[in-house]
């Protein structure tokens, strides 16, 4: 126990770290020295506390359930919930499924909006006047309220099912992203040149014209995933999202949140979690923007105005 | 006669503005054969349409807002390129006929080797294999003289000078050994030396593969180094029309005659030496508003009545019959050749 302990202290740290690393980062960008470490340390903190050695119960164990609500202490790291189990252990282990929805759901969002927005900007006319119309009305819709109706309409609705609909509701900002810059890149030399050897639409799309999108399409993913967790958190929060015995980081503030004057830990630390991965991810996506944009490479953070 | 490998025919590209100002006339109604094996030059100031005529003929116009209009006709190889569809058109981009364009700096993808990319178009149109497209690849960058060919293969555009990447765009460009290179000002964003060694290398592998050769160029030296036979465009039109020798020893039109006299000369006669280097007085028109008559009245030292009302046709100026053609009135009325004062 004490060696699962002291292993798990290590990933918080190293979670913790990862993030400060990453905030301190975002405010040295502001100032001249922008140059150190682009490359985001994040992600090895990430998959750090996904790692199922950090934690030192079952992530369902219920370990006296006589006696509930126990502070943190060297054996339970972060306290014991109204149900008796380990905050810590469930807290890694809800890494897994907040961080896993939030990758795949991304990963969904970008893959539909990356190819939305290509053939919008690469065809223009019509086709782009009727994908950028459906865009405007998936902006205009209210996400939460979207996905809250689809899961009150299909009771006990299936985790892949909710990762996917919260992936479909989640592409429209990339799809705009995308068209700007393939609009952009769909006028430059080398394209015409592509088309000039006689490659198709296709091939000019995916080999010529995406490839030297990449680069804000990473960003956007990257800042992406922190509001897909959030709005998985929100959802299982609410009850409607992830199914509770299972730990998620929403559900698990669920858990303690009626008795939060009492144990305070059992939601505090899942909210902390969310706060905190939520914030490396944007940290990471600034990092990113600022590592993959060639003219930032260039310049030695000259003017400090401009946008972020 | 030999039968021309590509007859361009009234081609008229235009291009409708946005805001209310018309429509551009870029190309209005140009008329040109490409005979198999030869090169012909275009020549003619910024603006005048050489570039849309390069890219109408391979239908690379952007559409909207520009258009081909209907009774423009471009024939190759036996076949009306307006009329292809998409499949058939991409079948002889790249493959028969192929392009080089201006800027080598950014005419190439950045962020695929140069391998990747002089592959291309044979995979695109041969279906070869990865293994077989790399040794082609090499095997063209060797034959644009490239040293290290099997390095240099892998390398990516930023690593290589202007010069080399205009060698791997010619190396793109003649993999599929294609019938008809056109070449859009290939060496107008090169050093002079450099110029020279791209030239060079076009006239070879011109000899080499037996194709012919488009060369549009706003540099009359480039045509006289390089051409078998020049058309000279202005304001959308072809203005005048004759083999290279011909078109230099004898100029009809007179803004050949003011684009000769614009060039600066070492072995010029001593009259042309004591005196200022000239040049045509006046800008091109814009496109949107092309004058009346001869485009070419505002700014030219003969014009008279006649020219302001009445367009001119393509006049045969004579010697063999059909190759030299000028389009001004000057050929009816040869006395008013002395410019106002």
């Amino acid at each position: 126990m004490n060696v699962g302990n002291w292993l798990a202290l290590g990933g918080a740290a190293i979670v913790a770290l990862a993030a400060v690393a990453a905030l301190r980062r975002r405010i040295t960008a502001t100032a001249s020295g922008r140059r150190f470490f682009r490359h985001p340390t994040a992600v090895p903190g990430l998959f750090a506390i996904a790692a199922p050695v950090v934690a030192p119960y079952p992530p369902y164990f219920q370990i006296d359930i006589t006696n509930p609500d126990l502070p943190p202490s060297t054996q339970f790291l972060l306290g014991t919930d109204p149900y008796s189990r380990d905050v810590w252990s469930r807290l890694v282990y809800g890494a897994r499924v907040s961080l896993g929805i939030g990758a795949v759901a991304m990963l969904v969002a970008a893959t539909i909006g990356t190819a939305v927005g290509a053939v919008a900007g690469y065809f223009r006319r019509w086709v782009d006047t009727a994908l950028m119309r459906l865009v405007d009305v998936g902006l205009a819709m209210p996400r939460i309220f979207v996905l809250l109706m689809a899961v009150a309409l299909w009771e006990h609705i299936a985790l892949w099912v909710l990762v996917l609909l919260i992936g479909l509701t989640g592409w429209f900002g990339t799809s705009r992203l995308v068209r700007a810059e393939v609009l952009s890149l769909r006028e430059r030399d080398f394209v015409v040149a592509a088309r000039a050897a006689g490659a198709g639409s296709g091939r000019v799309i995916f080999r010529h014209v995406l490839p030297n999108a990449a680069g804000p399409i990473i960003v956007s993913a990257a800042l992406g995933i922190g509001n897909m967790m959030l709005l998985e958190a929100g959802l299982s929060f609410l009850g409607l999202g992830v199914p509770p015995p299972a730990p998620s980081w929403g559900n698990m503030i669920a858990d303690g949140w009626h008795k939060m004057t009492v144990a305070w830990w059992a939601s505090t630390f899942p909210g902390l979690a969310i706060s905190l991965v939520v914030m490396a991810f944007n940290a990471l996506g600034d990092a990113l923007r600022d590592a993959l944009d060639p003219r930032r490479a260039g310049e030695e953070g000259g003017e400090g105005g401009g946008a972020a | 006669m030999t039968e021309p490998l590509l007859r361009v025919r009234d081609l008229k590209t235009y291009f409708v503005t946005e805001h209310g100002s018309g429509t551009a006339r870029a190309v209005d109604g140009v008329t040109f054969d490409v005979l198999p094996g030869e090169t012909l030059g275009i020549v003619g100031e910024s603006g005048c349409g050489k570039t849309v005529t390069s890219l109408s003929i391979l239908r690379l116009i952007p559409e909207p807002p520009g258009h081909i209009l209907p009774g423009s006709f471009i024939e190759f190889e036996g076949r009306n390129l307006l009329t292809l569809d998409p499949r058939e058109l991409r079948a002889i981009r790249g493959n028969r006929i192929a392009m080089i364009f201006q800027e080598p700096m950014t005419s190439l993808n950045p962020v695929f080797t140069v391998g990747d990319q002089i592959a291309e178009a044979a995979i695109v149109h041969h279906q070869v294999s990865r293994r077989a497209a790399r040794s082609r690849a090499i095997e063209m960058l060797r034959l644009v003289g490239i040293p290290d060919p099997d390095e240099r293969v892998d390398h990516y555009p930023h690593q290589m000078s202007g010069g080399m990447r205009q060698r791997v765009m010619i190396a793109m460009a003649l993999v599929c050994r294609p019938q008809l290179l056109i070449a859009d000002e290939p060496t107008t964003a090169l050093d002079v030396t450099i110029q020279a060694q791209i030239l060079e290398l076009i006239d070879r592998l011109q000899a080499e593969l037996g194709m012919a050769v488009l060369l549009i160029t706003h540099d009359l030296g480039i045509v006289a180094g390089s051409a078998d036979r020049v058309v000279v465009m202005y304001a959308g039109q072809v203005v005048e029309q004759a083999p290279t020798a011909t078109l230099f020893a004898r100029p009809l039109h007179p803004y050949t005659e003011g684009l000769l006299a614009s060039v600066p000369r070492l072995d010029a006669p001593p009259a042309r030496a004591r005196g200022r280097l000239r040049s045509i007085p006046g800008q091109v028109p814009a496109a949107t508003a092309w004058p009346e008559g001869c485009r070419f009245h505002p700014r030219c030292p003969y014009a008279w009545d006649r020219c302001r009302a009445e367009e001119p046709p393509l006049l045969d100026a004579g010697g063999e019959p059909g190759t030299h053609a000028v389009r001004c009135w000057l050929l009816t009325d040869p006395r008013r050749r002395t410019p106002h004062p």
